[in-house]
């Protein structure tokens, strides 16, 4: 289980780690760690492997935008149904339960203004128990998964020191 | 232009020039180098330490502390060593706050030696003890240990050393260059030379939460009758990644701290405040961030000492620090040739061995506190760099 949670430390932070070095690091041995990521792929605790992109320094000109939404629950599934139903859109990037004045978080990115905007009035408002929307435009990225987007990380030290 | 050196002071003229000052010179003029070469830990400062002291500095704590440092700092010590060692200093007149551990060793020779003092220190060593007792009119004596023993000072070693005009034992465990550590079983070994001959003994212990072995670290004054004979030296640099603070502090007898004071108020003043309040507040809330970059270094110690013996470096395991101390032999070079080839050839830099006593040469300093992509390259770099040049090969 310990070693479980190493893992996944050291993934979280650096998906590209082999196995060996994970290995070595954790004074394991590179079976076991293989056999232990492929077992925590299976059970989908680990769902995939991404990379974060600062897309602004890429020059992309996407639009991403925050959604609170109000959700009249239903008896018996309560959230869970409409929340599953609004993450099949490819553009919802994420989805989470809140508590406070609202019930749903939602990620959504899109080319344009525009498109966000269509996809919120045609698709989500459209809803059958969706009461109402807020919508927040994200006008720029400072920090993603604990990355730092335009401060990254600069070795300062002498290059030899006693 | 006049060579002015004859003004010199004999003493100082008489220190030959750092190993390692030479070997930054050349380093420094190079493009590309991964560098296993420096001392200090690879993380910034915690960012809750710095808004701390930034925090102090909005707040108006521009102003000198007392000689011995802030007391809330004082006292936080004396509580963090109580946990560590069981022993209880006194934050009013057992800890004195310096700039850095180097200016407490400094303090500490300056206290205690007299003309012809006879210090004892364990080499490979860190640079500055032998210097410093130079410069305090006392005589260093090295005391070798070898990577057989995997570094540990031994009894029979040190008796071999000790004369009449022996006075202090520098212990510098967990220890830089090796990366070596010193059990409590091992201490307790010295114990009796050391009271049968009176020594007293500088604990140099900035390593100390860097240890890596299923015992914690144990500081030598935490043993029977023990606590009076120890100077116990600490500081913040690296476990909290603090280097650039310098702040550093001694534990000790009140007669001892007294002295060293006397010279502190003199020279130094106080540490600086900015410092001081940053220090405190990794005292109180930096145990978790602290355990965190421990962890990670024990990572990429194992990851280092298994690339070494991959590419047929032999390498004894070192249980604290950042440094892994390879046996260089198998190239057939001395220290100095091995890491000024590899730098030049490979653009890999390690410290030669031997800038930190005779007893290191054979051997080279490399530090792990570097990223896990560069640890990689380097021992990549290093293993071609063996197969051209290994003693097997030719």
């Amino acid at each position: 289980m310990e070693n479980e949670l190493r893992i996944l430390h050291l993934l979280e932070h650096d998906a590209k780690i082999s196995a060996q070095s994970i290995a070595v690091m954790l004074g394991l041995e590179e079976e076991i760690v293989l056999k232990t990521i492929e077992k925590l792929e299976q059970e989908k605790v680990i769902l995939g492997y991404g990379t974060i992109i600062n897309w602004d320094r890429y020059g992309e000109n996407g639009v991403t935008a925050m959604i609170d939404v109000k959700i009249t629950p239903e008896r018996e599934v309560g959230f869970n149904d409409i929340a599953k139903r609004i993450c099949r859109f490819p553009e919802v990037k994420s989805v989470s339960l809140m508590s406070g004045t609202y019930d749903l978080s939602i990620v959504i990115a899109g080319n344009d203004l525009r498109e966000v905007a269509r996809f919120i009035s045609h698709k989500l408002s459209a809803l059958d128990r969706v009461q109402s929307t807020t919508t927040h435009f994200i006008l720029k990225s400072y920090k993603q998964e604990g990355f730092i987007f335009e401060e990254p990380y600069e070795d300062k030290r002498l290059v030899v020191s006693p | 232009m006049n060579d002015m050196k004859k003004y010199l002071s004999e003493t100082v003229r008489a220190i030959a020039p750092s190993g390692i000052r030479k070997f930054f010179d050349i380093v420094a003029k190079m493009d590309d180098v991964i560098s296993l070469g420096v001392g200090e830990p690879d993380f910034v400062t915690p960012w809750h330490i710095r808004e701390a002291a930034l925090y102090s500095l909005e707040k108006g704590y521009t102003m000198y502390t007392s000689n011995q440092g802030l007391p809330e700092l004082r006292e936080e010590i004396a509580r963090f060593k109580e946990k560590k060692t069981g022993l209880r200093y006194s934050p009013e007149k057992e800890v004195l706050v310096t700039i850095g551990v180097s200016e407490a060793v400094d303090l500490a020779f300056r206290a205690l030696l007299a003309p012809g003092d006879e210090v004892l220190i364990p080499e490979p060593s860190y640079v500055s003890y032998a210097p410093g007792t130079v410069l305090a009119s006392g005589k260093a004596v090295p005391v070798p240990t070898y990577d057989g023993d995997q570094y540990k000072l031994k009894a029979e070693n040190l008796e071999a050393c000790v004369t009449g005009k022996s006075k202090i034992l520098v212990l510098a465990y967990p220890s830089n260059p090796t990366g070596a550590i010193m059990t409590k079983s091992d201490l307790e070994a010295l114990l009796p030379i050391i009271i049968k001959n009176d020594l007293l003994v500088l604990s140099d212990e900035i390593y100390g939460e860097l240890t890596y072995y299923e015992e914690p670290h144990v500081s030598i004054a935490a043993l029977p009758g023990m606590k009076e004979r120890t100077i116990m030296l600490d500081g913040f640099s690296k476990a909290y990644a603090m280097t650039g603070w310098r702040i550093g502090y001694v534990c000790a007898h009140a007669d001892f701290i007294g002295a060293m004071n006397k010279i502190h108020q003199y020279t130094i003043m106080c540490a600086p405040i900015m410092g001081q309040k940053a220090a405190v507040e990794a005292l109180r809330n930096g145990d978790k961030e602290m355990r965190n970059m421990v962890e990670n270094y024990d990572y990429r110690r194992k990851l280092m000492l298994n690339g070494f013996r991959s590419i047929g470096l032999s390498c004894f395991e070192p249980q604290g620090a950042f440094y892994c101390f390879p046996d260089i032999s198998v190239s057939g070079m001395n220290s100095e040739e091995f890491c000024q080839l590899l730098l030049e050839e490979k653009r890999v830099a390690a410290v030669p061995g031997n800038v930190f006593g005779v007893s290191g040469e054979g051997f080279a300093r490399c530090c792990y506190a570097a990223s896990v992509a560069d640890i990689e390259e380097a021992i990549d770099r290093m293993g071609s760099f063996l197969r051209l040049h290994s003693r097997e090969a030719i």
